[in-house]
This record gives C-alpha cells, structure tokens and sequence, in this order.
C-alpha cells in the first residue's frame, strides 16, 4: 500500500480519502488513489459506480466533500478547471471539446492563441507559429494527419483524439486524464490511440483511462482500479491479473466471497 | 498524388459549390446589362454601393452575431432609431449655436456612443440570463420601435443642415474640368460642366468601419473565439474564453453597425423617421447567408457577407433602373436567400 511506502519518493499525483455525496447518494466513499509518471492506471466499473465522479473531482468539475489531493507529495486546491489544468492536470472527454469548424492548430491552441504585433501595437493570431508548433507536437507523438489545414469536421475520430492528446501535451500536462478514449472509435483507429497512450507513457505522463473494453485496459493499462457503488472494490497489477477476475470484481461476486470468508 | 476522375469531379462541384455567389453575382450583371444599355457604367457601379450602403452595414451587423450561433432580429429597427436619435441630436446640436459640420460630427459620434446600448442589453440577456437571441433581440426590436415612436410623435425629423445632405450625398473625390481636385463636397462649377465623381462619402464612411472588423474578425483573438463559440460553445468555454464577455461584445458590435446604418441614413435622406430600417432585417440576414454562413454559427467572413450584400443590393439598384417596383426586390431576395440555402445543403462547403 502507499501508506507503507511512505518516506520514499512522493507519487506525481495522489488522492487520498475522497469522499462526495449528491444528497443521499454517496458516489464516492472514502477512495485513494495513485498514479505516478510513465505509468497508465485503467479505472473501470460498471455504471454508476463513481468512476466519472471521481475523475471530475481530479479535473475540477466537482469539488470532494472530503479527502485531500497531493501533486508530487504536495497538497494541491483544485476548485476549478483551470486550477487543475494549471496544475497539469488535463482531461480528455469524449466529446474532446474541440471546435469542429477550426482547423487543427485553432484547436490546439484554442483559447491561448500566440500572437505577434503588427505595426508594433496590434496584436495578431500568430498563423504560422501556431501551425508550426503545431506540426512539432503532433511530429513527437508520431501521429499523422494529412493537412493540418483541414478542419476538426473532416477528420476521423481517431485523428480527433489525436489532436484533443496533442493538445494537452502541448501545454504540459503532467496527467492525462482520458474517458473512454476508444468509445466511438472504429477498430484499427482504437489500436492508434492505444499506440498513442503507450508512447505519452514512454514520454514519462502519467495517465488515468476509464474504459469499459477489458482489451484496451490490458492491452494499455499497467495498473488497474475497480470501482464498484462508489468505494475501490480492487485494485491489481495488469501482470497479475485475468480479466475474468476483474469482471468479477466489477460485478461485486469476489468481495462477496471475501466478505463471507 | 494524381486525383482520380471521381475525386476531381467533387472537387469541381465544391469548387462551384463555394463559389457559386461569385458566379451569380456575374449572371446577375450580365442579365441586367443586357436589359438595360445603362447598367453597365461606372456610374451605376458607384450608384450600386449608394444605394446598398445600409445593407452592407446591417450585413455585417448580422455577421458578428451570427458567428456566434445567435441571430440579431433587432438590427433594422436600431437602425430605425439611430436615424431619429442621429438627426434630433444634429438638429438639437445646431439650435445650441453650432456650426453644421461641428453638429453633424458631434451628434454622429454620440449616437455611435448610444447605438452600443441596445447590443449591451442584448449581449446581456443573451450571455448571462440565457435568453434565446431570438427572443432576446426580438424584444429589443420592439423596445427601439417603440422609443422611436415616442421621439417622434409621428413626425419624420426635419430641418437638418444643408450641410448634411451635401454629405451624404458628396463623394470622396471631385475632379472638375478644371482639374483642381476637391474632396468630400461637391465643388461649384458652371452650369453645363461635367464633375466626375468617386466614391460616395458614405461608402467610404461604412467601409472604414467594415474593414476594420474585417480585421478585427479575421486577424484577432477576439474574432477566433467569436468562431470557437459559434462552432462548440462547450469547447471555447473549457479551454478558457472568456464567452460571456465575448458574447456581449458580439451583440455590442452588431447594434453599432446598426447604428452606422442609420447615420448614414440621416446624411443620404436629410430625415429620422422610426421605420428607416423597418424592411431592412430580411436583406442583412440574407446577404450573411448568401455569402456562405451558417446559422448555426462557427461561419463567415466579412468579405463573404459583402458579396452577399452586393448581390441584393445589384438586385435593388438593376430593378430600379430597370423601372420595376422596389417590391420586386424583396420577393427576389426572398427566394435567392432560400435558394442559397439550398445550395448549401447540395453542396456541403467542406472548408470555410
């Protein structure tokens, strides 16, 4: 357990204890986490279990009703999105927040657009920085989209989640949070952006997927957490671990043999 | 890599599919130089913009907020009040001792101060109580109607400066036979000269400001994320932009124009009168639409708008010359502003 481990060098990003209630409904209880650099930790569940909620509270959506968050062994404040992205911590939804109508570096540099000063006063959107920087990010993460001048709507899903990843990475995220990144997706674009995980994670972030396929979550994942009604029903090493147990722990049949041991 | 034919054939229909306002504009004048030997002058060319200078205003009026995915149902009757508040304050301005050019300036200035309100109370409704466009600038048509009314009592405002009427009605530049050059007001010369003319003082008025906000649009921060908004306001919103501020703007901006429309209503006709504006909404909405937007925002661009414009307001001046009744024009844009619809739909414009 972390705890044991304390002492030795801190986790890049640590959640302890987080608790939060809507009313009556408590969707996650009391639950502690951990993710450190280079490594990909698959959080699955069923529906309902906590999963989403749990991850909106990393990414600012939801603020935990108790329980504390650690960057790097420091406590952090996340009360909003922008606190956590300035954290470097970024989440990738499913709906990727891309604007469909722009090209990829309006996208990739959607809201920070770099400008340059014409006549000395009048700042303008810096085109040609933004598609060159642009191109680099997309160039380091191998990933190949045939005109960046094209728009976000006659991409393929993958190549969208392609540049909603580069985005993050270019503005430094630390962790990458991604929801169901392979939701929607046909099968050899899938294999892309599990390609993709894999080389962020050689690159050193830290990666936190929800996912429902068992096959990306061992194909991708090192670690994985079960979430079952809102507290940690699991959590086990990709290498020492069959799927049909964590199916098992997801539905609830393991505990219920442990509890009545 | 070498196209195939099918590749090139789709292209070729995108190509024309984009490009079609171009093309229509083109058949256009062909059609109306063909029936009438004096459409085809630099004269009516000159008279063209004249005429269509509030509809390219009100156009663009449209344009900003229609980006954004809302639609401004206001414009023509802030453009109606600008008119009264514009000439009133001339006149008022003149009363006190000023002299025209000082009065004309000075109440012109105020009423572009004044026409940011109504955009205020729209960007308002709309940003922060989530009133729908529609219904927020809907609102404000009435509101502006009404004030109009209550200012004029019925009577269209008189007894403007001469000087304003020479104005509105002067051209940038004069070359006599003379050959000393004036600007801006037209010189005094012998009965029988010939004075050539160009460009309309108002023309040049309108298009300082649209160039401008073409800039602003195409080149700015600003005019990026009025397209992130229209394109996914749930996007703009997480990666940052500040939207509720843009929005307001966007509507700022839209009741602005609307009010340069209706000060270069006052100089052209010497005259307020609340429904200067009145049948004027249908033409700024269609020429965003004929120049290629989408009302459900995330597109547009002001050089399109003003192509769009330019092909009502040929439509108006060629039927004009021709001796048909300005009726005509609005069935006319009616169904060219449904036919561009259409067009749309046939040809998706991948790119814009």
């Amino acid at each position: 357990m972390a705890e044991i481990k304390a002492g030795t060098q801190a986790h890049l990003l640590e959640a302890r204890n987080i608790t939060k209630r809507f009313g009556g409904l408590v969707a996650v209880d009391d639950v502690s986490f951990h993710v450190d650099a280079g490594e990909v930790v698959a959080l699955v569940g069923d529906n309902g279990a906590g999963k989403s909620t749990l991850i909106k509270i990393i990414s600012g959506v939801h603020r935990p009703d108790s329980g504390e968050i650690l960057l790097n062994g420091q406590k952090i404040h996340i009360d909003s999105p922008i606190d956590a992205i300035d954290h470097g911590i970024e989440t990738i939804y499913q709906d990727l927040a891309l604007a469909e109508n722009m090209d990829v570096p309006s996208n990739i540099f959607l809201g920070r657009e770099t400008t340059k000063k014409v006549l000395g006063v009048v700042p303008v959107v810096n085109q040609e920085h933004m598609l060159k920087e642009s191109r680099k990010v997309l160039d380091r993460l191998d990933i190949k989209i045939p005109s960046l001048k094209s728009n976000i709507r006659n991409l393929s899903g993958g190549q969208r989640q392609a540049v909603a990843i580069s985005r993050s990475i270019y503005w430094n995220a630390k962790v990458l949070i991604m929801d169901e990144p392979t939701a929607a997706l046909g099968i050899s674009e899938q294999k892309k952006v599990l390609e993709l995980v894999a080389s962020l994670r050689t690159q050193g972030i830290a990666i936190i997927i929800i996912s429902h396929q068992m096959y990306d979550v061992f194909s991708v994942a090192d670690r994985i957490i079960v979430m079952r009604r809102g507290i940690k029903a699991g959590e086990r090493m990709v290498a020492d671990t069959t799927t049909e147990e964590i199916v098992s722990l997801i539905v609830g049949a393991e505990s219920v043999e442990k509890r009545s041991q | 890599m070498p196209a195939t034919t099918a590749e090139r054939r789709s292209s070729l229909s995108e190509t024309l599919g984009r490009n079609w306002i171009g093309i229509f504009l083109l058949v256009l004048i062909a059609l109306f130089s063909a029936l009438s030997r004096a459409f085809f002058s630099i004269d009516t060319a000159q008279l063209i913009f004249f005429n269509g200078t509030e509809v390219f205003l009100l156009a663009i009026a449209e344009l900003f907020v229609i980006i954004t995915g809302g639609i401004d149902l206001s414009v023509g009757f802030v453009m109606g009040f600008s008119t009264v508040v514009t000439s009133k304050l001339i006149v008022a301005f003149a009363a006190l001792g000023l002299s025209p050019l000082a009065s004309i300036l000075l109440g012109s200035a105020a009423m572009i101060l004044i026409g940011l309100l109504p955009g205020l109370v729209n960007g308002w409704l709309v940003a922060y109580l989530r009133v729908p466009a529609f219904i927020a600038t809907f609102s404000m048509l009435g509101v502006t109607h009404g004030i109009s009314e209550l200012m004029t009592q019925g009577m269209p405002t008189k007894n403007l400066p001469a000087l304003a009427g020479n104005i509105g009605n002067g051209s940038f530049l004069y070359i006599p036979p003379s050959g000393v050059l004036s600007f801006f007001l037209r010189p005094q010369v012998a009965r029988g000269q010939i004075v050539v003319a160009i460009l309309p003082d108002m023309v040049v008025f309108a298009f300082i400001f649209i160039l401008i906000f073409a800039f602003v649009l195409g080149k700015m921060k600003f005019g990026r994320h009025l397209y992130a908004i229209g394109g996914n306001i749930d996007a703009a919103i997480r990666s940052g932009i500040n939207v509720k501020r843009d929005l307001i703007v966007s509507y700022v901006i839209s009741s602005m124009f609307a009010s340069l429309a209706g000060i270069s209503y006052v100089m052209k006709y010497i005259t307020g009168k609340p429904d200067a504006g009145a049948n004027m909404l249908l033409e700024a909405i269609a020429a965003v639409v004929i120049g290629g937007a989408s009302m459900a925002g995330g597109s547009g661009t002001v050089g399109r708008a003003i192509l769009g414009a330019l092909v009502i307001a040929i439509l108006e001046t060629g039927l004009r010359i021709l001796g048909m009744q300005t009726f005509m024009t609005y069935i006319l844009v009616g169904a060219i502003l449904i036919l561009a619809v259409i067009i749309d739909q046939v040809f998706p414009n991948r790119n814009r």
